[in-house]
């Protein structure tokens, strides 16, 4: 079998897209990057993990067929979350299925449904922060990017409901490479959450979902982020995260990773001016043959700031998770105060985790600290449950549940952690009897 | 109720019990004492089926049935509860949910409805009163961050929520002051009925002030090597080991 290029492949594709819209010139500056970047292979230090191998033997750039949302709400509804929602099937926006409520000093538009001095001020930030030099599928979206979801935040403003996005492919895309883009501005002391969520519907697809978001985070503002990753065990997942951090703001983070056959995860914040915080909270559960990939850089270019990253992955079966969490302490960022911990739990002999937590520190008045583990079920704990009458396998996915509730407990969001709940010991058996245990949280309440 | 024939069990390539033999009846307490190194823990293991514990001799005979055929969850279903001299912690897991999951699954094999979360989270919250725990740490972790006592007592109450045929305490008094180890002892007195067994395995007599036994056992190299009464206890206690062990040789 003749090896696919998939450089080649995405040039040509790229290059014969219509890009003569508003964002023609980040289109070709993206393009230009991207044939000059090479195709990552095992030993390009940043992919040593996560084989591409599958991209070479495939072709991804078949075109969509148009699809409709209808039937699709079950994927992505979370009940009692009052949200405004953005919904892209494929890419496209589906305005029917979308839910947009204005507040006042709130502009959240798609770049498509935007008027026209509204685009060139879209044209004129996005791809700004995005590191698109250095990341390949970065550089490829900024070659295709042509809809997206632009947020906009006043000063001062506390946005009331979160941004819910919703990204869903369908067997439509089947063997296609869908785009996706968001782009968060909040100016001073703006406050909002905003939910990326990827869904897919339940049919084989072999998808490869391309998603960059970029957030600019103004003096004294906060932004709570969430990424949610629930799709198709048939897709791919290729993502770019880039935030910056302005004097005395605030970068919440939470990121459930589920599901799909390939994952990677860039996520790079910048500590630019001084006295701003960063808290990642990640969880990546792959099983059967999934492979998921988080790298982590954080930068700490100014004084005063603090970072506090907490990750935590089961592996089962025969998957496999990549963790790289880099923290890097410029000359200038004295006083930091940075921790990263990673822990691992391996529920098969057959699953495996690379996991490399990494400081660079060029200041000498810091306190920094890292940690990862790995692990197999405990056997004192799995018998002092077995002790008490609970079955084996109802005892291992209680453990590895508790393994990961401590994070999930800290999800702010009451909606949202009731929605994660069920998805997440969904991941350690179908068998809804064995469960029922881990799904009562309010009761105490009764 | 419980029969245990000359029992033989290895740890590790090491022999620890060597023909040890018991007989309990419905409702009696019998206390087993014995020297450090003596199999007192390992007898705890061996009978609520603890990996790593191979019974190489002998039979136990639970109720009629053969409990050493069967996993440590059926034997809790069945009907035995082992105290743990040091119990588990399980941060994530909380108590409530662990112990209504334990109760679903007891409750099931026993052929009895299962309870509602309601219905089970008062009954809990009863039980937690009878043994001096706050409400609030049926919200807790699993023995998360409890104190000595703590876990001792929520072992107390696991053991009211379950409601055994057969309790063995391992060492339960063990790290307990004066005033945890009267909590303790009444919890497991008022559990005291005529169709429940108690095996109270311990080092020292004190336990034993305040959990009357019916039998006193001397548990030394692996065997069984002096039973009496209540009073063999207190001449244990002011005569040491070394008496019993002077007496074998």
């Amino acid at each position: 079998m003749a090896a696919v290029d998939f450089n080649q492949q995405a040039v040509a594709f790229a290059s014969g897209a219509n890009n003569s819209g508003f964002l023609k010139s980040l289109n070709e500056q993206g393009l230009k990057e991207f044939k000059a970047l090479p195709f990552p292979t095992r030993k390009t230090e940043d992919w040593k993990y996560t084989s591409l191998f599958a991209l070479t033997k495939h072709d991804y750039n078949q075109s969509i067929q148009t699809s409709d949302a209808s039937g699709l709400e079950i994927l992505y509804e979370v009940a009692d979350l009052n949200a405004n929602r953005l919904v892209f099937v494929n890419g496209v926006y589906k305005a029917e299925a979308s839910s947009l409520e204005s507040q006042s000093g709130v502009l959240v538009s798609t770049f498509l449904g935007a008027d026209s001095v509204l685009q060139a001020e879209i044209a004129s930030k996005v791809g700004q922060s995005a590191e698109s030099d250095r990341n390949l599928f970065t550089a490829l979206n900024n070659a295709q990017v042509n809809d997206g979801v632009f947020i906009k935040i006043d000063k001062d403003v506390q946005v009331q409901k979160p941004i819910h996005i919703v990204n869903i492919t369908t067997a439509q895309a089947k063997s296609s490479t869908v785009f996706a883009r968001c782009f968060v501005e909040l100016a001073q002391h703006a406050n909002a959450t905003v939910i990326e969520q990827f869904v897919s519907s339940d049919e084989e697809q072999n998808v490869i979902m391309n998603q960059t978001t970029e957030a600019n985070i103004g003096d004294g503002a906060k932004l709570n982020h969430y990424r949610l990753n629930s799709e198709h065990e048939s897709s791919l997942h290729f993502a770019g995260v880039y935030v910056d951090l302005n004097r005395d703001s605030q970068f919440e983070s939470y990121q459930v990773l589920l599901g799909g056959k390939i994952k990677r995860l860039d996520i790079l914040v910048n500590h630019n001016v001084g006295g701003s915080h960063c808290e990642m909270k990640g969880v990546y559960l792959p099983k059967h043959d999934q492979h998921v990939d988080i790298h982590s850089y954080i930068e700490h270019k100014a004084p005063n700031c603090t970072t506090s990253e907490v990750y935590r992955g089961i592996m089962a079966d025969q998957s496999n998770a990549v963790f790289n969490g880099r923290i890097h302490i410029h000359p200038d960022a004295q006083k930091t105060f940075a921790e990263l911990s990673n822990k691992n739990l391996l529920l098969s002999n057959k699953a495996t985790i690379n996991t490399k937590p990494e400081l660079e520190i060029y200041a000498d008045d810091v306190r920094c600290a890292h940690g990862a583990t790995v692990a197999q079920i405990d056997e004192q704990a799995r018998f002092y449950l077995r002790s008490r009458g609970i079955s084996a396998k109802q005892a291992d996915i209680m453990l590895s549940f508790g393994f990961i509730n401590e994070l999930l407990e800290s999800i702010p969001l009451d909606a949202l952690r009731m929605k994660m709940r069920p998805l997440m010991a969904e991941q350690f058996t179908s068998n809804k009897e064995l469960t029922k245990h881990l799904l009562h949280e309010d009761e105490e309440g009764a | 109720m419980l029969s245990i024939n000359n029992l033989q069990a290895k740890v590790e390539e090491k022999d620890i019990l060597k023909g040890l033999s018991l007989d309990i009846k419905p409702g009696e307490i019998h206390a087993i004492m014995g020297p450090n190194g003596a199999g007192k823990s390992t007898l705890g293991n061996v009978l609520s089926g603890r990996e790593g514990y191979e019974v190489t001799g002998g039979t136990v005979s639970f109720d009629g049935k053969n409990i050493l055929e069967m996993d440590a969850e059926e034997r809790a279903r069945e009907g035995l509860f082992l105290a743990f001299q040091y119990p588990v912690e399980i941060p994530g897991v909380s108590n409530l949910e662990f112990l209504k999951a334990s109760v679903d699954s007891i409750r099931e094999h026993r052929g009895e409805e299962a309870m509602s979360s309601v219905e089970f989270l008062k009954l809990a919250r009863a039980k937690c009163k009878l043994v001096n725990l706050d409400q609030s740490f049926l919200k807790r972790g699993v023995n998360e961050g409890f104190s000595g006592g703590e876990k001792k007592r929520n072992e107390i109450m696991q053991m009211m929520l379950l409601e055994p045929k057969l309790c063995i305490l391992d060492e339960t008094d063990s790290g307990l002051d004066i005033d945890a180890l009267q909590v303790v002892a009444e919890g497991v007195n008022s559990q005291r009925d005529p169709n429940r067994s108690f095996i109270v395995v311990t080092h020292y007599q004190r336990l034993l002030d305040y959990i009357v036994p019916d039998f006193v056992h001397v548990l030394a190299d692996g065997k069984i090597v002096k039973s009496g009464g209540k009073e063999l206890a207190l001449e244990l206690e002011e005569k040491g080991y070394s008496w019993i062990e002077g007496e074998e040789a």
